[in-house]
């Protein structure tokens, strides 16, 4: 185990700790890097919406994680900034304008959604952003002339500098796993600064954050604008990863996703963000090998415990049939939702703390350690 | 004006409908400060239920509805002890998280037994209607208006009268005065939410001649109720019945006298205004922090 010293404050806030931080982020960057030219391109495309949807994360754990409020409109805000993109590309705006564009109009909307959630909180505050949510997906849907409404829009190849970038090629992975390591620093600068202290310190306790003489309606707007912003970003290179939009995509349920992002990921961390990212968006292509496999494998486990040939065969069927029904895949997202919200609150991220703690401390861990207080006495009606 | 008297019933109807959902969520928010995202799905799975029993099973009107509610007031407290009891208490985000995780779930099972088509169930309501003059109003529209009314009736007169309503008011101020004044919590709550269950299914049944059932009318009709329930300030019974008939008289006349789309966006965009103007709803209490 390593003891960290701390005499100072530039200690403390400091990025790397120690080398080993050095070496495994290193490692893991070497890892993504030849990850294109290694695995398959079903992969590649699945680590491309890692990478967005992890960006995504991001921008809402600023939001949600750090600054407590919560949000159920990110999917508008990724709308916003993907219509922006496609809508700007007609007019042959070159990419680094457009990208530009749609993060920083995003921001706006976002600053301006902010406004009127000052004085809402809680269940009003996500209800408000459903609505808002609800509103935009009205919007694009019937303002034909700009975003073609329910007949969707394509998105042409990026162009940068001349140079195409199809969305399936590694360049356009680069870009995004780029794009994502840049929020990601951005973010950790953030929150070691005045700004990120102020969100921290909101969503401990708006009272306390005041009395400490934080501009809390100030730093609220500033927490949406930073978070619509990302998520607007995002929105562009989910527009050109898709190579086609429509309103139908970004509907309630991909806001659900985004929270389902930070909350199997673990809902104070960036590693979390990350986290619930590869967790949602992976969970596919293992749900497709094992529909496709498992029937056998239980058919397998059956044969070996003295069932029959027959019946063998007979529970293969039963369990291909099971596995091929419609809506499987909503029943286990619901079921996952439920257990991490059960028996893993804390997330991916925090099962990977305990395990670590686990191993430093080795015979003396205590399962207490991450055990929650619940309160029973503090109403939300009441704050 | 007869138009308008046309549209303001139906308006009237529906509401009635998002009222019942959003009563739903009123009941087990008051008692439990837990926002419950599942609502409509219990509606929805409600509705099914009474289309096993009538549809499929053969039963009379009025038994197979008495035997979905109860059915569903027995799932609403099986929901309550394994999902939300275990964590009570926590955060408000990781409950309403786990109640969009049980109507995920519960969307797709329902979907898996009994299909995707949409079912319809034979009611003593379906056909008939009522003339007044020229006025055509169709009874199954009425009956969900009564209905409401009945049940706004019978809960109200439940929660002020009976000691089971005083010690339900009791634990939603707070839960561990409540408890050391010898209430038992953890079986009101269990009792809140059979209740809201059985309401949530009775708007599935009154429903189902208007709607049909199918997996996901709860998904969409618990998001109107859900702004509905705001719209009275979450907490207040009678706010929710007023909410729900705003939002259903908003959505029928901007979908006779507006322009296409106003339709769905009309609701949310009066709930916005309302919010920015009483962020604690129309009915809600506004508290303040006492230092």
């Amino acid at each position: 185990m390593r003891f960290l010293f701390k005499t100072d404050y530039e200690d403390d806030i400091r990025l790397m700790p120690h080398s080993g931080y050095l070496v495994t982020y290193g490692v893991l960057l070497a890892l993504l890097a030849v990850a294109p030219f290694v695995l398959s391109s079903y992969i590649m495309s699945q680590l491309v919406f890692v990478c967005i949807y992890a960006t995504v994360g991001v921008g809402l754990m600023i939001l949600t994680g750090f600054t407590g409020q919560a949000s159920l409109g990110h999917a508008a805000f990724l709308a916003i900034g993907a219509y922006t993109a496609a809508f700007l590309q007609q007019y042959n705006v070159p990419f680094p304008v457009y990208f530009l564009a749609a993060g920083l109009l995003t921001g706006v909307v976002g600053a301006l959604v902010g406004f009127p959630a000052l004085r809402l909180q809680g269940i009003y505050l996500v209800i408000a952003t459903i609505s808002f949510a609800f509103i935009v997906e009205e919007i694009l849907a019937r303002w034909e002339s700009v975003t073609h409404g329910n007949e969707g829009m394509r998105v042409k190849t990026m162009q940068v500098f001349g140079m195409a970038i199809s969305r399936d090629s590694p360049t356009f992975y680069f870009l995004c796993l780029g794009f994502l390591i840049l929020t990601i620093v951005g973010t950790l600068n953030l929150l070691r600064s005045p700004t990120g202290r102020a969100f921290v310190a909101i969503r401990d306790s708006e009272t306390a954050a005041r009395s400490m003489g934080i501009n809390v309606s100030l730093y609220k707007v500033k927490s949406f604008a930073i978070s619509a912003a990302i998520t607007g970003f995002a929105g562009c290179l989910f527009a050109h990863k898709l190579s086609f939009i429509s309103p139908e995509m970004f509907t309630l349920l991909l806001s659900i996703e985004f929270i389902i992002v930070i909350l199997i990921g673990g809902s104070f961390s960036l590693h979390g963000a990350v986290l619930g990212a590869i967790f949602l968006v992976m969970i596919d292509p293992l749900l497709t090998y094992l529909k496709d496999d498992l029937p056998g494998m239980i058919a397998g486990v059956a044969s070996t415990f003295g069932a029959g040939k027959e019946s063998a065969s007979h529970i293969q069927d039963k369990a291909a049939a099971i596995a091929s029904a419609n809506g499987l895949k909503g029943a286990i997202y619901g079921l996952i939702i439920v257990l991490f919200v059960l028996f893993e609150p804390l997330g991916l991220y925090g099962r990977w703390l305990k395990i670590k703690l686990f191993f430093q401390l080795f015979p003396l861990y205590k399962r207490a350690t991450f055990k929650r207080q619940k309160i029973y006495v503090k109403s939300e009606r009441n704050r | 004006m007869l138009d308008f008297v046309q549209q303001l019933v139906s308006g009237i109807a529906l509401g009635c409908v998002y009222g019942l959902i959003a009563l739903g969520f009123v009941l087990v928010y008051k008692a439990t400060e837990v926002v419950n995202f599942a609502q409509g799905d219990l509606m929805m799975l409600g509705g099914f239920f009474a289309f096993t029993f009538i549809g499929m099973l053969g039963l009379n009107y009025w038994l197979g509805f008495a035997g979905a509610v109860i059915c569903m007031a027995l799932f609403g407290m099986l929901a309550e002890r394994v999902v939300v009891r275990p964590i009570l208490g926590y955060p408000q985000f990781s409950i309403i998280m786990a109640t969009i995780g049980l109507g995920y779930f519960l969307r797709s099972i329902a979907g898996m037994i009994w299909g995707t088509d949409d079912l319809k169930i034979e009611t003593p309501f379906s056909q008939g209607v009522l003339r007044i003059g020229s006025l055509v109003l169709a009874h199954d529209k009425l009956s969900v208006i009564a209905a409401t009314v009945i049940l706004c009736g019978l809960l109200y007169l439940f929660f002020n009268r009976t000691t089971l309503g005083t010690a339900m008011r009791a634990s939603s101020e707070n839960m561990l005065a409540a408890y050391y004044m010898g209430i038992p919590v953890k079986r009101v709550v269990s009792i809140v939410w059979a209740i809201s269950a059985a309401v949530a299914t009775a708007a599935g049944v009154l429903l189902a001649p208007i709607t049909f059932i199918h997996s996901n009318v709860g998904l969409v009709l618990g998001l109107k109720a859900f702004p509905a329930a705001v719209l009275g300030g979450f907490g207040s019974i009678p706010g929710a019945v007023v909410g729900g008939v705003l939002i259903g008289v908003i959505e029928s006349m901007a979908g006779f006298y507006l322009p296409q789309g106003w339709k769905d966006v009309a609701p949310y965009l009066v709930l916005l205004v309302v919010l920015l103007l009483k962020p604690e709803g129309l009915f809600g209490v506004h508290t303040r922090k006492k230092v």
